[in-house]
């Protein structure tokens, strides 16, 4: 899976507060939450975002809540991975839950500025700054998480898990 | 190899004599919680995934407080969302307004969760149940629906960081002030993916309120859980709650911790979390001249009887400062009503403080207490996040309820210590 785009770049520690402020948190529809992704921090994002983009970030992004409108707001953001020097846990889980591709890539992070054009393939760990013209591996994610995400998510593995059991 | 707290009772739910960390393990969950915020996108997947029955209308909980009463109409349609799929499926732990209370206060005092449990919850402070020697974990929407269906999560087994608590706390020190100190001295990705595991014999002087908020904010360090050791205090509270039996787990003598750090309760002096962070710790005596302009007393935090007695035992026969704003949110109904027959109430309707029906209003920016740009806030609860409490350009700063009376009483950030005498 080779994903394209370019980056948008935030700090450590951005939270789940940051990534859709709970006062919108009255409706679940992606579309909705869209708009308002990364307004407290960023009002130009929800805007500007074109699909395909990156959200490029320090430490510990996700920090927080266990809101699923998180990653539902970026992915409806047409945002097709989100790239951190690491993750919260909640936020980690969330997104593989429900098929949003996200990878810690440290190196990588410290030198992608805000607008380079990234491609990255998840399959093969490897992420592309072409603007920069440098190439970096990334620990590709564990094959537990891998299934996860082809299968579009927890729910649907689950379901074809219990197909393939006979359930 | 011995285990871990966490370690055992993770092993005794994926039905395997032992795990050790990284390992992934299909557990079985003891309770699995929703409310009206979380549970409408997991009653989604559940439909999606054509379920048709949850796997145990005894061990789910749907709890409705976060934007109850209902804030908006918007708010109203996602609490029927979660009501009406209560109903249909005859779910008997169902909290609606009237009955209902903050979910981690409300769910171990009515009993629904113990030690020994493994509980999950699609809301970030399900961490809280630690307290009682539980293993319990935040989760997204997606999880609670697998849960609902299935009775099981999926867990990466976590290496544990062991906190030994030592000496006894002064006064005006509470778990808030432990907790905060803990987050300032490790950060706010200090137990990543981590457990927190409590040891040491300054547990004893800590009673279970104190725990339970210490065990609440262990996801503010960016821990999977927090968890306390059982010992008296947990069984008084346990048989005096529990609806069902429950079972004693215990660290092995030789289990592996990933890392330890040590608290001297007796050095503490009570701690405030500066803007925008909780680990922007200092002592409130360092906290310099920080004007309010509202105070809130509550939330799964900080909103237990014993919160409020605090908070009331700095308020009594004082006022609320000119220009403050107090607000005071017993997190159940049955704390209300036991703050009522304490007297509790008149303390605060007499300083001039309002009170609020349960709710996690405030806390998030959701309703009843939001704050304006450039205002300033002092609160009881866990986030001090930018726009947690509103408008992006005001500020929260975290502290327990005794400091944060005193603040009310002040206008400004600031001890009991330093306040006048009473007017009678």
């Amino acid at each position: 899976m080779e994903l394209r785009g370019k980056a948008w770049k935030y700090g450590d520690d951005v939270d789940t507060d940051a990534i859709i402020p709970a006062r919108y948190l009255n409706t679940s529809d992606p579309a909705e939450l869209a708009k308002h992704c990364m307004e407290d921090i960023d009002t130009s994002f929800a805007a500007s975002a074109a699909k395909g983009d990156f959200i490029v970030a320090g430490k510990n992004f996700g920090c927080g809540s266990s809101r699923e409108h998180a990653p539902i707001a970026i992915r409806a953001a047409g945002v097709s991975a989100v790239i951190a020097r690491s993750f919260a846990r909640i936020f980690y889980r969330n997104s593989f839950n429900m098929g949003l591709p996200i990878l810690e890539a440290p190196e990588a992070v410290d030198e992608i500025a805000a607008g380079d054009l990234l491609a990255v393939d998840m399959g093969a760990g490897v992420l592309r700054n072409e603007t920069k013209g440098k190439e970096y591996r990334f620990t590709p994610i564990p094959p537990f998480m891998q299934e996860l995400v082809a299968a579009g998510g927890l729910m649907n593995f689950m379901t074809t898990k219990r197909k393939g059991e006979g359930a | 190899m011995g285990m871990t707290l966490s370690e055992k009772i993770l092993a005794e739910k994926a039905g395997r004599p032992s795990v050790s960390p990284g390992e992934l393990v299909m557990a079985k969950v003891d309770l699995a919680l929703g409310n009206d915020v979380t549970s409408p996108i997991a009653i989604k997947a559940f439909r999606a995934a054509g379920a048709k029955k949850v796997f145990d209308r005894g061990k789910i909980a749907l709890v409705a407080d976060h934007f109850t009463p209902n804030k908006d109409i918007a708010s109203a349609e996602q609490v029927r969302t979660m009501r009406e799929f209560a109903r249909e499926q005859g779910i008997l732990h169902h909290y609606d307004v009237g009955r209902m209370g903050i979910e981690h206060v409300l769910l171990p005092d009515e009993g629904i969760v113990g030690p020994g449990d493994l509980v999950i919850g699609a809301d970030s402070h399900t961490c809280t149940y630690g307290a009682l020697c539980a293993f319990s974990t935040g989760v997204g929407s997606t999880d609670l629906a697998a849960a609902m269906v299935s009775g099981e999560v999926w867990l990466k087994v976590p290496e544990t960081l062991r906190i030994v608590l030592t000496g006894r706390p002064g006064k005006w020190v509470e778990g808030k002030d432990v907790i905060l100190h803990i987050i300032g001295k490790i950060g706010v990705d200090g137990a990543l993916y981590r457990s927190m595991e409590y040891a040491g014999d300054g547990i004893a002087h800590l009673p279970m309120a104190w725990r339970f908020t210490m065990t609440n904010m262990a996801i503010e360090a960016g821990a999977k859980n927090g968890i306390f050791p059982f010992d008296e205090v947990t069984r008084a509270y346990a048989d005096a709650r529990s609806k069902r039996p429950y079972k004693v787990f215990s660290a092995d003598p030789d289990a592996r911790y990933a890392d330890e750090i040590r608290v001297d309760l007796s050095s503490l002096e009570p701690v405030v979390a500066f803007p925008h962070l909780p680990e922007n710790t200092r002592p409130v005596s360092q906290a310099g001249n920080v004007p309010i302009d509202q105070v809130v007393v509550g939330s799964c935090t900080n909103g237990r009887i014993e919160d409020l007695r605090s908070a009331a035992e700095v308020l009594r026969g004082r006022k609320v400062h000119d220009g403050v704003r107090m607000i005071v949110f017993p997190a159940t109904q049955e704390i209300w009503l036991q703050a009522v027959r304490e007297g509790l109430m008149e303390v605060f309707v007499e300083a001039g403080a309002a009170v609020s029906t349960p709710t996690c209003g405030p806390c998030l920016g959701g309703h009843m207490g939001i704050l304006a740009r450039g205002e300033r806030a002092i609160a009881t609860t866990n986030r001090n996040f930018v726009g947690r409490m509103g408008h992006p350009e005001s500020e929260v700063y975290l502290s327990n309820p005794a400091v944060a009376a005193a603040s009310a009483v002040l206008g400004r950030i600031g001890g009991p210590d330093e306040l006048g005498r009473r007017e009678r």
